[in-house]
């Protein structure tokens, strides 16, 4: 089994506490005068997202999580799991609900997602942080009405919702920043 | 003008406040008649301290057949020490430690100690003098807190009592991830709880002096009876923390010669257990102390600490514009 001593550890490096894969966040030294020198260290849950702070003594060995962040390709939702490919190695994995927290809104096909894989199997999902989707339900624009900064619920294709101005049509293609679910522009066809 | 040998904003500012400070310790010495002295920083012994790492160097003496190895002072203290059993008086000496492995926010491998002994004083006539010291220095008021007081705040038990499984409850509560319960000891467990629950907190409104602390956590200090009538030993040693940042350490002396050599002797023990490699025991010391060290107490307080909680400093990097940069760390 891989571990990292604690003379390894840095932000970034990927740890197994309490049976959960963990991310260190920030990594301090810590040594009180005549005593035992720790490492205090402030680490990410990758399963549950929680960030909790554990300390170690000095030169412990923890054991490491087989943890990977990868470049993998959408290809499809089989109405209960999406499923990823390796561009090079044609290899394919499969993430639940869990796994997607929601990403799959602004997936269509063929998008290159940040995936991070734990012995093997995806733990976490990043969609691109654009996505060009087509509106199939909004009320009908308002037109020239380009100033009042108004807004109004759009249902896109993959059955995202987010707030428009009230000028955009039904059946538009629109830009949405995937990060705070926001309407970012038109796209011209 | 600026080009990239100049110092940082600010850096010369900082170099002008740790002259002064240095000035002001020096004129404080003076004043009390603390007389100034300037020991070795290399010796061919090393403190056994299982929780100090002694940097060694390899060293060529005149005529002999090779190398020897050699060690960096991490503390001018068991030199101090034959001083004063020799006969010297009060002494203080502002000198470099070193202290291999040891680098973070408030550690650097090499930093800048004030310590300072004196004859016929015990450890709270000690906190005395470094309070005045401290006035000197802009802190007009000090406080003094016992150990356990401290302790009992955040975790509301007595520490020097406390079972081992009490005090794993406690740690494994607080975060402590470390280790199997049967190897780790209760020196760890309340340097980890003491640590992470009340040091932080400590000294933030004025500078604070903890004392009386557990007998394991003597280090080089006497022990006493508890004087709560319950009996258990405490170590009569000091620490001045602020703004939570430990300053300064300080012990109203171990004298005993045969006490030492145990305690040297245990330590080597525990380091042989714990895989890490054995240090020349101090013998000279050691003669020191059988031929008289005289009744003392004695501080080491670290100067760049010091200088941090002067400026607001958070980090040693701040006081010392030439410190390497830091390792494993994200601040």
């Amino acid at each position: 089994m891989a571990s990292y001593n604690t003379n390894d550890f840095r932000p970034g490096l990927k740890l197994m506490i309490d049976g959960d894969p963990c991310s260190i966040i920030e990594n301090e030294f810590v040594k009180p005068g005549k005593g035992q020198a720790f490492n205090r260290v402030k680490i990410r849950n990758l399963k549950t997202g929680r960030v909790l702070e554990k300390t170690w003594r000095s030169g412990e060995s923890v054991e490491a999580a087989d943890v990977v962040e990868t470049k993998l390709q959408y290809l499809y939702n089989d109405g209960e799991l999406w499923h990823f490919m390796d561009t090079e190695s044609y290899e394919q994995v499969a993430a639940d609900e869990t796994a997607m927290a929601g990403a799959g809104q602004w997936l269509t096909g063929a998008e290159l997602c940040e995936v991070t894989l734990w012995n093997g199997a995806p733990l976490s999902v990043l969609p691109p942080n654009f996505a060009e989707l087509r509106i199939i339900e909004t009320d009908p624009g308002l037109r020239g009405d380009t100033a009042s900064g108004g807004s109004k619920p759009a249902t896109l294709e993959t059955g995202a919702i987010v707030k428009v101005p009230l000028f955009i049509e039904p059946d538009e293609v629109i830009r949405v920043d995937t990060r705070t679910a926001e309407y970012v522009g038109r796209v011209k066809e | 003008m600026k080009d990239s040998h100049s110092l940082a904003a600010g850096a010369n500012d900082m170099l002008q406040a740790r002259a002064r400070l240095v000035a002001q310790i020096r004129d404080f010495m003076a004043e009390r008649e603390v007389l100034e002295v300037d020991t070795p920083a290399l010796s061919p012994c090393a403190n056994t301290d299982p929780q100090v790492e002694s940097a060694p160097v390899s060293l060529t003496l005149p005529g002999a057949p090779g190398p020897a190895t050699w060690y960096l002072s991490a503390s001018p203290e068991f030199a101090m020490k034959r001083l004063l059993a020799g006969g010297s008086g009060s002494i203080y000496q502002i000198c470099k430690a070193f202290r291999n492995g040891e680098q973070g926010r408030r550690h650097q491998l090499e930093f800048t100690l004030l310590e300072w002994y004196r004859v016929g004083f015990d450890h709270h006539a000690l906190m005395d003098e470094t309070a005045a010291l401290l006035r000197d220095l802009g802190w007009r008021t000090t406080e003094r807190r016992s150990y356990r007081a401290c302790f009992e705040a955040s975790f509301g038990f007595n520490p020097h009592e406390a079972e081992p499984e009490c005090l794993l409850a406690a740690a494994r509560k607080a975060g402590f991830a470390g280790g199997a319960a049967a190897e780790v000891d209760k020196g760890t467990l309340l340097d980890f709880l003491f640590s992470h629950g009340p040091g932080p907190k400590l000294g933030l409104e004025q500078p604070l002096f903890v004392y009386d602390y557990p007998a394991c956590q003597a280090a080089l200090a006497r022990l006493r009876p508890a004087r709560d009538g319950r009996g258990y030993p405490v170590a009569e040693r000091f620490e001045l923390f602020i703004a939570g940042l430990e300053i300064a350490n300080g012990f109203h002396e171990l004298t005993d010669a045969a006490e030492q050599r145990r305690r040297f002797e245990a330590e080597n023990r525990l380091r042989q257990a714990r895989g890490q490699a054995l240090m020349p025991v101090d013998e000279a010391l050691l003669a020191a102390l059988e031929r008289g060290l005289p009744d003392c107490a004695g501080v080491a307080l670290g100067v760049e600490r010091l200088l941090m909680a002067l400026t607001g400093a958070t980090s040693i990097a701040e006081v010392n514009p030439l410190a390497p940069p830091e390792r494993g760390s994200d601040s």
